[in-house]
This record gives C-alpha cells, structure tokens and sequence, in this order.
C-alpha cells in the first residue's frame, strides 16, 4: 500500500501556500470547476430529487452489500470472466502480477483508477519487470513526473501547461528538440500519438470502475478521452480493479448514479464515453480482450459498515466535495499526504491507513459545510470528520497542548457561572488591553494567529449576555 | 483466493443491516422530464444537446442519402475520402458504389483507419447521448481508434431518455441481460473525446476521435431501410 505522509499535513501546507506555479493552477477551481457544476445542477430541475434517490439507492446497497456481491460476482462467470476477492492491499498487487505474467505481458495500459493508486500496483509492477502505462493523459503527465495525483479526477489538476511542456520535453528524448509546443493542442497531439503505440503495443489492460452491475455482471467507466476504452478493448486481457462499495443492483441503478456524477464532477451533462464491460470477447466479436478479470479488494472498507462512518461508502467519486472546500483551494491534494485528498479523504485516509497516521487531516478544515451542500450522495462529511475529532481525543492521538486546552476549556464550559463570569472579565480585560486601537499584534498562545494577522478585541457585550438580553426581549 | 473471499463476506455479512428495503417491485426510476418529448421536439432536443457536446449534426431524408452525407462531411472538412464501414447492413448495405472517390474497406479497425461510418442502438435527446455496442457487425475499435468517427441514426432510433435506449437493448437482446446475452460492451458517447489535463484548456480528441459527426436519417429503419 501507498505509504501515508498525512502526518506532515502542516509543513507540507506551508510549502504548498509558498508555491505560486500551484497556487496559479488551483485558480481553476474558482474559475471552473464550482461554476460548472453549479450550471448543470440547475439546469436540470430534478437534480435535488436525484440526489435523494442515489444517497437512499447506495444506503440500500451497503445494507445488502454481500449478496449483491455475490450476484455480481456469478454474473461475471456466466459471461466467462472471473472475479478475485482481495482482502488487502498486498493480496491485490500479487494477484494482478500472477495475472500479468500468466499473460506473459511486458507492458500494462492503464485506465485511470483510485484503486490501483491506493494499492501502489505500478511501482510494484515496474519492481517486478512490468512497464506499466499511464494513459490517463493527467495520470500520464504525473507519471512522467514521478507525482501522484493531487484529485481525484484530475490528477494533475497541480501542474500548469508550461510544467508539461518542460516535463514533455525531458522525457520525448526522441523528438526534434527546437519542436514548437507552445499551444496545448501541439501537447495533446504529442502525447496522443505517442501512447497511440503504446495502447497497440501493451499485453494487458487495467481500469478501475466506477460502478459494478450485479444484474448483469458488467463494470463500468466513466471517461472523457476513451483511453479507458482503449485499455479494454487492444490487449489480449483485461483487468478491473474495483472496490467492495461499487456495486448496484441493475443498470437502470446505475443510470440514477450516472445523472448526478458527471454533473457533480466536471459539470458535464454526461462524460463522453460511459461503457459498460461484461466478460471476454464473444465468439463472434473482431475485437476485444480474451480474458475479463475483476478483482474486488476490501482493504479495511468491510469493517466500517454498520457502523458510524458507514456513510462514507457511499462516495462515488466525483470530487465535488474538494473542488468547493476552501482548505484544498489553498493547499492542494499532495499536503493530504495519501491517495484522497480533499474532505473525502479526510475521512477515508483515517480509515483505511490508521487514524494515528493521519491525525491533522480531521482536523484540517473548519467545517463550513460546502462539501457536504454539494455532495450527489449527501454525505455528512463534517459529521464524520467530528467523529475522527472525537476518536483521537478519546485514543489520546490528539497533541498534548491541544489536549490540555480542550480540558482547561471543558472545565470552564461545565461550570456555567464560573464560565460567564471569566468570559465577561477576559473580555473587559482584553478591550482595556487592546486600548484605542481595538487589536493586538501579539498575543501570549495566540502566536499562530498574531504572527500573520491582528487579533481583533472583543466587542460589546458576551453572548450569553446577548442571548440573555434577547430572550427578554421576545418575552415582552 | 477462497480464504479472502471467506473472510471478506463474513466481515460484510457481520455489518450488513438488511435495511433500508427495497419494495419486490423495485421503485420506478426518476426520469427527468426534459427527455419526455416528441416529433419535432425530440429531434431538436438531440440536435441541441448533441451539438453542446461538440458533436455535429446533419439531417437527411431517407437511407439512400447516406453515402452522399458522408463524402459531403469528409469533403467540408478537407478530410481524406477514405472510411471503414462497420460490417452492420444497416451501414455495409447502402449504395457506396454512388460514391466513386470515396474509398471504402470495411471491418474492425487496427488504428490506421481515419474515419469509420457505425450504425448505433439508440440515440437519447436527453443529453445528445448515442448508444453504441460491441458486436461482429459493430466491432467496437471503430468507436475509439478513428479520429473521425461518423454515425448513423435511424429516426425510430432516437429516443427521449436512457430508460428507453436500454429498454431497446433489451428488445434487441433479450430482456434478461444477466444470461450473459449483453454484449460485451455497451458504450454511451457524448461528444467527440476530449481533456482539459494540460493546463486546464479543453481540447478535442485525446485518445478517442476528434469529431463526432451524427447522420440523422428521417426514415424509419424498417420503412425501406437499406438495401
């Protein structure tokens, strides 16, 4: 598995606000990404009532999850394909390369998978003599620049057209090195015609999928450039890396998914090429892969069902909820440290690598709700991201000095008179302090405010006293 | 691998709760309304959505037009008259013999063919969608390898919303698609392929084609159909 880093959130952030070639590529999320998916939210009128539906559709999934599992996994076989149930991460990677190398395969076409990231399958494969290929064009791009991706449907969403085009230069050796690339489109043609062999040429063939059929054993994908297609119909097998949660009842299921997905990912009423996989090549068929495998990995996911994060599962990957968090706006996915970035992440890092080895993530965000207002399966992402707050105070993962001054302050907050009284003397003794100009400059324990911003005085009254006022008031 | 599988459904059997239920008759699925239309309406409807989605879209009146449709677009855009047909008679049986200077192979593609001419299962005005499958008559390289790729749509092909698309695949295939009896792949196409991966520009034909163009064929296919 991918080693996490989510621990180094804070330095890794500081170094991400210094970066003005990222902070310029991450405009786009203000620019586009928001007011796209805002456009195609209203313009269809059913689209609330649709996200009702895909939220009550995945919650009936993961109370049935075994046995539409297990009506996937016999549908795959009565097409001629096969299903490989992974437990683990470790257990996954070994399948795949038992399955590359029973394919006598030199190199592996790759459709873009979160899966497949989250298992580390291309180091492992290049450790293990197999070239694997990204042909995602971002996924291209990050793996030419040894990166993973910073979202989750736009993976190199971190790098600017000027990085490609360095990055394109150092690895195309072969071409003219005075070529003009100054447009993107001489980038894409480029990149187009080199992985243009490379889909020819490849043995095997991994996607990820964003949805499994139990009805009728297919797997799906979603893509804009068809590479995914490519991956599956060239090589002589394909692979599916998918997990557990993916699967739905029947197509027209999936079709309910598939009206608020694309609109949540990328504001497109569809995506360009939605396919459906189901099994090897027919008998009949002039092209398409001779061996359909589909390996499920679990990695933990299992475990949470049932219980008080099980809504997390429902995610179907659009990444809606880190185009809209200020948080990702200013630091990008890689300050995350691990495969999901974003509010998604947040919740999903912790439980699939360990909530002491991503203890910052929970924490890193002010719970303003935006992910969760346009999240297609109405996940209570900062619910769940208090949870994880509750879980590491209560595990003692939380930071000493934070512990102390939650307990200093919870000593305070069930005394409710003694609480009144400290807060409307900290105030006078803070305005009396802070004197005409109504701000500090520094301030003892604040410093990690003060040092980029004053801290302003408080002003008028305490709340309670407010509150207390007002409900007189509307007493009269 | 049977010992992952064993320990994988009892974890998720030890966590399923059975609820919430889901009615013995499933509930009908929410279709917008947008695609619940007609006649003139349903075909303008398609135009528009398909056109948002960059494909191009051209009308003609019967089957026997096809052949000329297509050297026209080629010819518009100053493409190479060269196309591989999908073997499907609703395409290998028209009269491309009317089109001297266009030259014609037909079958699956190896990634040099420039354009291909394929029939579809449906096209859905919901969203300018087409329906496209796998098949000997429909191999599916001639969906992905082409830079061009120019579609057929028979007027009682087009459809409202993807319901009615996959309930004529259905038709076509058999109502329970789980035998087995799905193709092996079923694709929905909207627009021609495309990514905004580099600098966030968004540019046509990534790996897929470049153009989409769309033949709407006012005829029913079973009227006179293709010779």
């Amino acid at each position: 598995m991918l080693q996490p880093t989510s621990n180094a959130f804070a330095e890794k952030s500081t170094e991400a606000i210094g970066d003005t070639e990222l902070q310029e590529a991450l405009g786009i999320l203000r620019t586009h990404s928001i007011p796209n998916r805002n456009k195609a939210a209203a313009a269809l009128p059913e689209f609330e009532a649709l996200r009702d539906r895909a939220r009550d559709l995945k919650n009936h999934i993961l109370g049935h999850l075994d046995q539409y599992l297990l009506q996937f996994e016999e549908q795959v076989q009565k097409s001629g394909g096969q299903v490989h149930w992974c437990a683990d991460a470790e257990t996954a990677r070994n399948l795949v390369l038992d399955l590359c190398r029973k394919a006598g395969a030199k190199t592996v076409t790759k459709g873009k998978t979160m899966v497949g990231e989250e298992i580390g399958i291309n180091d492992f494969l290049e450790k293990n003599g197999i070239e694997p290929v990204e042909t995602d064009l971002g996924e291209y791009i990050i793996q030419l620049r040894h990166e993973t991706p910073s979202h989750i449907i736009g993976p190199a969403l971190h790098v600017t057209k000027r990085q490609v085009e360095e990055t394109f230069r150092k690895a195309h050796t072969d071409l003219e090195a005075g070529r003009n690339l100054d447009e993107a489109s001489s980038l894409m043609a480029e990149a187009r015609a080199k992985l243009r062999s490379r889909f020819l040429a490849a043995d095997v063939g991994i996607t990820g999928a964003n949805f499994l059929i139990a009805e009728t054993g297919s797997t799906v994908i979603v893509t804009n450039e068809g590479n995914g297609d490519l991956t599956q119909t060239l090589p002589k097998m394909h692979i599916v890396l998918a997990s557990i949660e993916k699967v739905v009842p029947t197509i027209e299921d999936a079709m309910t998914l598939l009206r608020v997905l694309p609109r949540s990912a990328t504001g497109q009423e569809l995506s360009v090429y939605t396919t459906f996989s189901t099994g090897p090549r027919r008998a009949t068929d002039l092209d398409g892969p001779r061996e359909f495998h589909v390996v499920l990995l679990d990695n933990g996911r299992s475990s949470y069902l049932g219980g008080p994060l099980q809504d997390m599962l429902r995610c179907i990957r659009c990444g809606a909820c880190m185009d809209h968090c200020p948080v990702y706006h200013s630091v990008g996915g890689h300050a995350y440290g691990w495969v999901y970035p974003g509010p998604i992440g947040a919740i999903l890092t912790p439980a699939l690598v360990g909530v002491q080895n991503a203890e910052p993530l929970p924490n890193a965000s002010t719970l303003c709700g935006r992910c969760e207002a346009v999240c297609p399966v109405r996940i209570p992402i900062p619910k769940l991201l208090r949870h994880w707050r509750e879980e590491e105070f209560s595990r003692a993962i939380t930071p000493a000095v934070q512990r102390t001054g939650l307990s200093f302050w919870a000593w305070f907050a069930k005394r409710p008179a003694l609480y009144r009284i400290a807060a409307r003397w900290g105030a006078r003794v803070l305005r009396w302090k802070a004197g005409t100009r109504g701000r500090f400059s520094s301030l003892p324990l604040a410093g990690g405010w003060t040092r980029h911003r004053d801290f302003p005085a408080p002003q008028g009254k305490t709340f309670h006293d407010q509150w207390r006022a007002r409900q007189t008031g509307a007493g009269r | 691998m049977s010992t992952d599988r064993d320990r994988m459904l009892a974890a998720i059997k030890a966590g399923v709760s059975r609820s919430p239920t889901r009615d013995a008759a499933k509930p009908a699925p929410l279709v917008p309304q947008r695609g619940q239309r007609s006649g003139r309406d349903l075909v303008d409807l398609f135009r528009k959505q398909a056109e948002a989605a960059s494909a191009t879209v051209a009308e003609v009146k019967s089957a026997a037009d096809i052949p000329a449709a297509v050297t026209d677009y080629l010819k518009g855009r100053n493409l190479p008259a060269q196309v591989k047909l999908a073997p499907d008679p609703r395409v290998a049986g028209l009269d491309w013999k009317s089109q001297p200077l266009l030259e014609i192979s037909s079958g699956a593609s190896d990634g040099h063919d420039l354009a291909s001419v394929t029939p579809v299962l449906s096209g859905v005005a919901e969203t300018g969608t087409l329906f496209v499958h796998s098949g000997a008559p429909t191999p599916n390289t001639l969906h992905f390898l082409p830079e061009t790729h120019i579609a057929v749509l028979y007027r009682d092909e087009l459809v409202g919303t993807y319901e009615e698309a996959w309930a004529a695949l259905r038709k076509k295939f058999g109502a329970d698609l789980s035998s087995g009896a799905i193709p092996r792949t079923v694709s929905l196409v909207t627009g021609p392929s495309r990514s905004a991966d580099i600098g966030k520009i968004l540019l046509m034909g990534a790996h897929g084609p470049k153009r989409l163009h769309i033949i709407l064929v006012d005829q029913p296919l079973g009227s006179s159909g293709p010779n």
